[in-house]
């Protein structure tokens, strides 16, 4: 069986391998801040003991005051998961750090973020709209649509 | 419709080629196409000479019917429900299901149609040979349903082509679209020569 990761366990060892970037941490979640979050995606994964290298399903949540990006990660080898968060607070022009080099896998999951909230990815080899068509205007699932 | 294809080189300029399409097609598309109901209330006095070879040719085009399916969404589950043993599609001559446009008489729209793939079923249709009829079935087909006021789609799908029979339901049950179906045929039987469509072949 898949064995939560404690998240509270694991944000000591991200602020030691990279000071400043936890934000905050509970029992089965770690946040991140949104500058470091390639950094500590890349801890994650390449650390041994960790391994992280499979990620189920990225996605977005729309708080009004800032966009929350949800990153559920799992590890083949040591059958643990771990779900990481980051917050994103311009709602203008909200640049997220891009995650596609190491997780292939979000490639399109990127892609539909784009297209449902107006989220860049810095990094995306391919930003499009995936679910919408070219020319359509305005993000869909954002709060404030219509 | 034309279907028209430039040149394209990379993904992004296939999706702007797209993208401006689909926004003419929502441009172009902002009243119900008029349903061909000529046939509903139709004096045949004019056409007397023609009423037994019409009769014989109509006849011939109800009872072998060739269905294609189109399910886009839950319908779908209800229409294959239909074609296979329990309820049996066969009854009637519409046991070849095709999937090829060219080869079908009746599109049976068996789901919700968003905006990207009305442009799809639009071309699907233009593809079929005359005479051809179209089985908007749910309620999604026939006016959008739960989703008439969303972003992506289309509030009816008579919007994009002309519809002969609608199917009420979400989705309708199989012996409701048995009922369309002959529905279908006594609309079949009853036009043929005065079918505008037709005529001008």
């Amino acid at each position: 069986m898949t064995v939560v990761t404690s998240g509270e366990d694991l944000a000591k060892k991200i602020a030691e391998a990279i000071p400043g970037s936890v934000i905050s941490s509970d029992k089965t979640s770690v946040m991140v801040d949104a500058a470091k979050l390639a950094q500590v995606a890349e801890f994650l994964k390449n650390t041994p003991g960790l391994d992280f290298n499979y990620l189920n399903f990225a996605t977005a949540v729309d708080y009004i005051d800032y966009f929350e990006l949800v990153y559920r990660l799992l590890s083949m080898e040591h059958n643990h998961s771990l779900v990481l968060k980051t917050r994103c607070y311009d709602r203008e022009n909200p640049t997220v750090p891009s995650i596609v080099s190491l997780w292939r896998g979000a490639y399109f999951q990127e892609r539909e973020m784009f297209d449902m909230f107006g989220i860049k990815f810095e990094g995306h080899p391919d930003l499009r709209r995936l679910l919408t068509w070219e020319g359509f205007k305005g993000y869909p699932l954002r709060r404030d649509y219509l | 419709m034309e279907i028209v294809r430039p040149e394209v080189n990379t993904p992004q300029e296939a999706d702007a080629v797209e993208g401006a399409s689909i926004n003419q097609l929502i441009a172009e598309s902002t009243s119900a196409i008029p349903d061909p109901d000529r046939w509903i209330d139709e004096v045949l006095d004019r056409n007397v000479f023609l009423t037994t070879a019409d009769t014989i040719v109509a006849w011939g085009r109800q009872r072998s019917i060739f269905p294609m399916l189109f399910a886009t969404a839950c319908c779908g589950m209800e229409v294959i429900s239909m074609s296979v043993s329990r309820f049996d599609l066969s009854r009637f001559g519409m046991d070849v299901v095709r999937f090829s446009p060219r080869q079908a008489d009746v599109m049976i729209i068996a789901g919700t149609i968003t905006w990207k793939m009305a442009l799809a079923t639009r071309m699907i249709y233009d593809q079929m040979a005359e005479p051809k009829w179209v089985v908007a079935m749910g309620a999604c087909a026939i006016s959008g349903g739960t989703f008439r006021e969303s972003y992506s789609v289309t509030p009816g799908v008579n919007r994009i082509m002309p519809v002969d029979v609608y199917i009420p339901g979400c989705p309708p049950k199989p012996e409701a679209v048995i009922f369309g179906i002959t529905r279908l045929h006594a609309k079949i039987i009853k036009g043929t020569m005065d079918n505008p469509m037709l005529s001008k072949h």
